[in-house]
């Protein structure tokens, strides 16, 4: 069941939830709806990976399930698990009963803990399912994953295989800390999101930060832009743009001149090195 | 020529430059054009890239090849201008306004007006450029883009900008202007700038060393990350289920004392040995940046560089530089004082990186020795090479020439590769891929 007819209802119900899209988002959005196929996201951090399967989610009216990968994450807490202390308590409960009944009990659905990944499959309604930062996941998982996302079913041996009643709305974030397997790359669509172009981060800023005046906005963005091409540890993200035009506005200030820019500087660089080579470039004072 | 034959063409062109799109991507790649129709080219482009690309670094080369079989209009456009002056006033105009159809209309008349080279549909972008100058417009442009106050330190940034943004669009417009007139199938293959990654480390020019610069930060986390994921599996203290078992049997089967996995031990020492001399600098940069990047992942890791005599320069690269450059300048001087009299000499290098930093060497040490193996006719002083292969856990030679130039003319590679391993090494794919498998854990 598609949750969007045409690219530009992508945009437009993205819009609606304040998620500005580019055109290239929007289209890999209605293709991995249409094609039924996950949608892996890479890029740098702060480009607003992770807020696009929200605001995708909230455009669907879909629960968003989340499933936040970090290095060890198994089996047990992506998949599911069984509850063991229950199932021991069931067995001395149960004492005298022979061993066909303790069985078939012991693993029943009522000892089972569906963590995310199950829990999309199982759900009822459609579901936009997010597993962010897949890439500190350890390799192992990834094997997990294609097995899921390929056919949208679980096998738990004692149970049977479980098949999704909603083919959920896959999104995979990665940072690139860590190459994916090309197994599971090819088994999605791939969208790099990269830092938006001027115009729409300004178009951005003005939804965000409706205050902020045209003339403040295009100097802030263009700002920013400069910052990006300097080669700093951390270039300032949409997020820090945005913070960065609040501090401005609570600063009052109506240009951006000197002072304003070394005070706040804080707001958008987070390391001192790059606060360093910041002001060289910018002949700041101090 | 139908789409679905056009498409499979691009996707073989794609192959050919390094982009493996499968058939099953091919016929994603068919699906997307079904549900995206063909009315709207970015979107299409859009579309193809998701189903056809799976790394970030493949789009440059997709953008290339999607221009020459996709191409924005047909034949030449009617020009406009009908001098360089008055060109170059429309040029200029358009970098003031930024806007992306502006720029790629003034990119075609361009390459329209002063790009032929020949009679018969030759075109070139090089020419172009060397007539237009657009970068001597940029102080024009910073002039008209300035909105006054501080932004105006900006402004010639952004117009270098997009003058930047202009050039490449006469690069696009050329290309497909050829592609054009000659074929396609023959353009793709000499005319598509290939990736950074593939590139030849040997042979590089400043802006392309500028773009591998950048990727080796990312590249170095990558790899610690993954030899991080190689060393703490299993070191969560996890509960060992078999031996909490066995232990079990003296209580009567209720596991009391459960058993837990023990973490593996400490973290390896590494020590490289680079070669600095002229050619092979760059690479050594390459090799050091990346592993001191990952330096987190290592106990100790001491880094020597010689010319011809091995000095210590582990400090240097304590101190937090942003910038790789400079680095590779500091610490080629303080190796090589006078480095254009210089030879790198592999027998006194060796020599003397024994007898001052012996003691860097034990049986926890892995050692890279980076460098081409090239004595300039020298001694290659084998046995010093192989007292360190005695002592130290393991010894491996990253050579970044290719392995049929070995043991021609003054390289002593074979001589040194019989000792411990060497690797060919050429361009920083290969550098990653090796540096990720023989790192010890």
């Amino acid at each position: 069941m598609a949750l969007f007819a045409s690219v530009d209802e992508v945009s437009a119900r993205l819009a609606e939830t304040g998620y500005l899209a580019s055109g290239e988002v929007a289209t890999a959005v209605f293709l991995a709806d249409r094609l039924g196929k996950p949608l892996l996201i890479e890029g740098p951090a702060g480009v607003g990976k992770t807020e696009l399967a929200k605001a995708v989610s909230a455009a669907s009216a879909a629960e968003l399930i989340r499933l936040q990968c970090y290095e060890g994450i198994d089996e047990a807490r992506a998949l599911y698990e069984w509850n063991h202390a229950k199932q021991l308590l069931r067995i001395t409960a149960g004492r005298g009963e022979s061993w066909e009944q303790a069985r078939a009990d012991v693993f029943g659905e009522e000892f089972l803990l569906p963590r995310p990944l199950l829990s999309a499959i199982r759900s009822e309604h459609q579901t936009v399912l997010l597993i962010d930062e897949t890439d500190k996941a350890d390799l192992e998982v990834e094997g997990l994953l294609l097995e899921v996302l390929s056919d949208f079913q679980v096998t738990v041996p004692e149970l049977g295989t479980i098949s999704a009643r909603h083919v959920p709305f896959v999104v995979l974030t990665s940072n690139g800390t860590r190459e994916l397997s090309e197994a599971l790359r090819r088994r999605c669509l791939f969208l790099h999101l990269d830092f938006p172009d001027e115009e729409l981060e300004r178009r951005i800023l003005r939804s965000r930060v409706p205050a902020l005046e045209e003339s403040l906005a295009a100097a802030v963005v263009e700002m920013i832009n400069a910052l990006r091409g300097m080669g700093l540890r951390k270039p300032p993200s949409v997020s820090e743009t945005v913070d960065w035009a609040r501090t401005l506005l609570e600063l009052g200030a109506r240009t951006l001149d000197e002072s304003v820019v070394a005070d706040s500087m804080g707001v958008l660089l987070k390391h001192r090195t790059d606060i360093e080579i910041a002001h060289e470039k910018l002949q700041l004072p101090g | 020529m139908s789409t679905g034959t056009r498409l499979v063409e691009f996707v073989r062109a794609l192959r050919e430059h390094g982009i493996t799109a499968g058939p099953s991507e091919t016929i994603d790649a068919g699906r997307v054009l079904e549900v995206l129709g063909l009315a709207d080219r970015e979107r299409m482009r859009a579309g193809l890239a998701a189903a056809l690309l799976r790394r970030g670094g493949q789009r440059a080369v997709f953008d290339q090849v999607f221009d020459l079989y996709f191409p924005l209009g047909i034949g030449a456009p009617d020009a406009h201008a009908e001098t360089l002056g008055q060109y170059r006033e429309q040029l200029a105009e358009a970098l003031a306004s930024g806007a992306a159809s502006e720029l790629t209309e003034a990119a075609r008349t361009g390459v329209e007006l002063f790009g032929a080279v020949d009679s018969d549909g030759g075109f070139s972008a090089h020419q172009t450029l060397e007539a237009i100058q657009p970068q001597t417009l940029v102080a024009q442009v910073a002039e008209a883009v300035a909105s006054g106050g501080f932004a105006e330190r900006l402004a010639r940034d952004t117009a270098r900008r997009r003058v930047a943004e202009f050039r490449e669009r006469v690069r696009t417009e050329a290309r497909r202007r050829i592609a054009e007139s000659r074929g396609r199938e023959r353009i793709h293959r000499h005319a598509v700038t290939p990736s950074a990654e593939s590139a030849e480390l040997l042979a590089l020019n400043a802006e392309r060393l500028a773009a591998l610069r950048r990727t080796i930060g990312p590249l170095g986390r990558k790899l610690a990350t993954r030899l991080a994921a190689r060393r703490t599996h299993a070191r969560r203290g996890e509960i060992d289920l078999r031996r909490t078992l066995r232990r079990s049997l003296s209580t009567g089967g209720v596991p009391m004392r459960p058993a837990y996995r023990k973490p593996r031990p400490n973290r390896p020492e590494i020590v490289l040995l680079c070669d600095m001399s002229g050619s092979v600098a760059n690479f050594a940069t390459f090799t050091l940046l990346l592993v001191q990047a990952m330096r987190d992942q290592f106990s100790r890791v001491r880094i020597f560089a010689f010319v011809d005599k091995t000095w210590e320069v582990t400090e240097l690269f304590e101190a937090t530089d942003p910038d790789p450059a400079r680095i590779a300048e500091r610490v080629r001087s303080r190796v090589a004082p006078v480095a254009s009299l210089a030879h790198s000499d592999y027998g006194r290098a060796l020599g003397t990186f024994l007898d001052w930093y012996g003691d860097a060497i034990s049986a926890k040490t892995s050692v890279l020795v980076l460098g081409d193996a090239r004595t300039n006719y020298g001694s290659p002083n084998v046995a010093d090479y192989g007292a360190i292969v005695a002592t130290a856990r393991a010894v491996h030679w990253l050579n970044p020439e290719a392995e049929s130039r070995w043991d021609t003319g003054d390289s002593a590679a074979g001589a040194y590769h019989a000792l411990a391993p060497m690797h060919e090494c050429s361009t920083i794919a290969a550098l990653t891929e090796l540096v990720g498998r023989i790192l010890p854990v």
